[in-house]
């Protein structure tokens, strides 16, 4: 800031102080720096407190009780771990969740190869890229809803041009092509349109990560007359990983708790095939109305996530120092 | 001057007037809530007479069938004022009683004179009263509704169609009267070029998220022998949700959805299959009467070209169909219980019951399904009243919802997703129900 502008600032100030009525600047004279800070942070922490931390702790004390919101008249027993006993003990539960964990191992994995891909080409420079760049990433700037709806009219059966074009290429009668409703086709039908949606963001920090890295490292391998494949073993690749994992992070976490689409597409079904765990979590909650259930079930989702993410990150951590 | 002063106080006056006019009209309006469909649009229409008998306006939230059951339970459950009156489903009723949900109407009733013998009885069974077959009224019968068949009369009577599937069947092409026919006559359709086009033989219920699956599954089923309970022992389900006769209804529901549906019919319910059938795709369409009146209108499907039946028989002679409809309630968290009871009063009238039904509306009371007129007044008409004196009703215990949720489940499992076999779904089914009635301590 400039010396003009500094005394203009210090002039405000100091006005503002003369205008403060005298019994007030008194009480404000008497707060300490770090009571200041604590007063102008305090609207946010009680907003915190109110919105995040009191749900999660009244969700810890209903996930012991048997309580059901559409009940209340009934009285609320306490029952102990029986809840958490239960899910644990639960076959579908267990389905659920490794339905969840195939959906996010393939479209974490398909982001990733398909998004780093698309960044280091995109990386090239070549002529028009930005225009590509701002194409590629339109699917991303749409709503999930609205994914959602249009991806299943193009994989209807009799009149989407997902099923033409598969039948097109393939010669089966598109007819034949239920993505949506054949047990075997109907999981990979949302890994492909998770893929088509948030592969963008991917190739974003990608992008990001390669473009970070200087180009004289790049300059010295060709000095050492080190091969592209070298280089890219050798530079590119280890120094975008910690890019590429914070990728995979944010998508992990993500498609661990995944809804919208599935719900969408799928609905969970046919059958249970693609009931991920937020389905089955929101079916107990909203629809069963087994709202200390579904409670305990989100504790131990809430934890399972807090605990691979905690442990992820500190893996990223150790790769950043490297 | 005196002129001027004249005319602004009259104008000022009749302003003040009719601000406090609307006002008194603003705090008596109602809101009526119920789903968004083509029945509360008739009663939009229906309730403008209210209005002008009355003075008391009427306000509308309606909600779309996905959202219905979310939307109204949870403004029940947190004791919300936005419903003044409400059409809630049949299933609610046990838990909007229990739960003191909706306004007892006994003492309402005998005060205002108004008889439940004045309405058909399953629509008072099932839309009013909790416990069910006791003198408990908690709605007025609203919306008689029952799962029933439309057909292609058109395409039956193509007389080349008709020689072939004698030659084939060795009966008349005809609405079936049993599910065996069904079958045949879907099988006899599908994949068929009719005009051009390839069209399928039944469209059926299989969704998924909501009730879909059980309400066409169980429409099938009673008609083969299934029971919720042992019929001297409520709550005992073994051996009669999974017995052998229940296993064959569930079989048939699965073989009819493996060989005669549309490609890609895995989560189909009322708009589905109303798209469906309106497309020109089905010959035969599954799907509550209420969608019946937008059918006959339209300009492609109906008119001379559509049939109506009512649910076929099952293998040993047995005749049920699924119950929909519902009933109209006072919710007990309204602050004005007294305008929404008058309203209850002026509906259950039958010059006004009789305008609902001309409007679209399918009214239960007797005078008006009982009138001479009755079965020739519309095309379905008569194909309604041999459906409702079939109907049978889902769970409509407090837990109606863990209960629907486990049959959603276990059908949709077997019937669209192959996973094991009916019997299987149905034992897993008696086990679900058990557990929800064990949690409920009654059992």
């Amino acid at each position: 800031m400039t010396e003009a502008g500094l005394t203009m600032l210090n002039r405000t100030a100091d006005s503002v102080a003369r205008a403060t009525p005298e019994p007030l600047a008194r009480k404000v004279r008497g707060i300490s720096d770090k009571g200041l800070a604590w007063l102008f942070i305090s609207p946010t922490i009680l907003l915190l407190l109110a919105i995040n931390i009191f749900p999660l702790f009244w969700a810890i004390y209903l996930s012991f009780t048997n309580y059901r919101a559409n009940r209340p008249n009934e009285m609320v027993k306490n029952v102990g771990l029986a809840n958490y006993r239960r899910i644990l003990g639960d076959q579908d539960i267990w389905i659920a969740m490794q339905t969840t964990a195939h959906f996010v191992f393939w479209t974490i994995l398909l982001q990733t190869l398909i998004g780093f891909t698309l960044a280091w080409l995109i990386d090239r420079k070549f002529r028009g890229h930005a225009f590509w760049t701002t194409i590629i990433l339109v699917p991303m700037m749409l709503s999930p809803a609205v994914v959602g709806n249009f991806w299943r009219f193009l994989y209807e059966p009799q009149i989407g041009l997902f099923a033409y074009a598969i039948s097109f290429v393939t010669g089966i009668p598109a007819t034949q092509i239920g993505m949506l409703s054949n047990v075997s086709l109907a999981p990979w039908s949302i890994v492909i349109v998770d893929t088509w949606m948030w592969t963008p963001y991917v190739m974003l920090i990608c992008l990001a990560g390669l473009r970070s890295i200087p180009e004289y490292i790049y300059e010295a391998a060709e000095v050492d007359r080190a091969s592209n494949w070298r280089q890219f073993w050798s530079i590119t690749l280890p120094m975008a990983l910690p890019f590429i994992m914070l990728a995979v992070l944010f998508r992990g976490i993500e498609n661990f708790k995944m809804f919208d689409m599935v719900n969408l597409l799928t609905g969970g079904g046919p059958g249970s095939t693609t009931e991920v765990a937020s389905i089955t979590l929101k079916r107990q909650a909203f629809e069963s109305w087994r709202t200390g259930y579904s409670s305990a079930f989100a504790i131990i989702l809430f934890v399972a996530v807090f605990g691979l993410a905690n442990i992820y990150v500190k893996a990223l951590n150790k790769v950043k120092q490297r | 001057m005196k002129s001027t002063l004249k005319l602004t106080l009259g104008l000022t006056s009749a302003m003040f007037a009719s601000t406090a006019v609307s006002n008194v009209a603003q705090a008596e309006d109602l809101t009526l809530c119920w789903a968004a469909w083509d029945p509360a649009n008739a009663l939009v229409e229906l309730s403008k007479d209210f209005t002008k008998e009355t003075g008391i306006g009427m306000k509308f939230e309606f909600v779309p069938w996905t959202n219905y059951a979310d939307r109204f339970l949870n403004e029940l459950n947190s004791k919300g004022k936005l419903c003044d009156l409400i059409i809630g489903d049949s299933q609610w009723i046990g838990g909007s009683a229990e739960n003191g949900h909706y306004v007892k109407l006994n003492d309402f009733f005998d005060k205002e004179k108004i008889s439940m013998d004045d309405f058909v009885p399953a629509t008072v069974v099932g839309y009013s009263e909790w416990p069910k077959n006791s003198p408990n009224y908690w709605a007025l019968p609203a919306m008689g509704d029952v799962v029933g068949w439309t057909y292609r009369k058109d395409w039956f009577s193509k007389p080349e169609l008709q020689k072939e599937f004698k030659e084939k069947y060795g009966w008349d092409l005809a609405a079936p009267t049993t599910f065996d026919q069904l079958k045949q006559i879907a099988e006899f359709f599908q994949k068929r070029e009719i005009d051009g086009k390839t069209v399928y033989g039944a469209s059926i219920y299989t969704e998924r998220g909501s009730e879909g699956i059980t309400m066409g599954a169980m429409d099938v089923l009673y008609s083969f022998g299934f029971k919720y309970e042992n019929p001297d022992k409520p709550y005992e389900m073994d051996g009669f949700v999974n017995s052998e006769k229940s296993v064959k209804g569930l079989e048939f529901y699965k073989a009819l959805y493996d060989c005669c549906t549309p490609p890609g019919a895995s989560n189909s319910y009322m708009g589905e299959g109303v798209d469906a059938f309106k497309s020109g795709q089905v010959a035969m369409h599954m799907n509550f009467a209420f969608t019946w009146p937008g059918l006959q209108k339209d300009e492609n499907v109906g008119g001379d070209k559509i049939g109506y039946f009512a649910n076929p028989k099952g293998p040993d002679g047995d005749q049920f169909a699924q119950l929909g409809g519902q009933g109209i309630s006072v919710v007990s968290y309204s602050d004005k219980q007294e305008a929404a009871l008058k309203y209850i009063k002026w509906f259950a009238n039958k010059d006004v019951q009789a305008k609902w039904w001309s409007l679209g509306g399918f009214s239960c009371l007797n005078a008006v399904v009982k009138d001479p007129g009755f079965a020739a007044s519309q095309p379905y008409a008569q194909t309604f009243l041999d459906s409702m004196a079939i109907v049978k009703d889902f769970w409509a215990e407090p837990s109606y919802a863990p209960l629907l949720q486990a049959s959603q489940k276990r059908f949709h499992d077997y019937v669209v997703a192959g996973q094991g076999s009916a019997k299987d779904a149905l034992d897993g089914l008696v086990k679900d129900w058990t557990e929800v009635f064990q949690d409920d301590g009654k059992m």
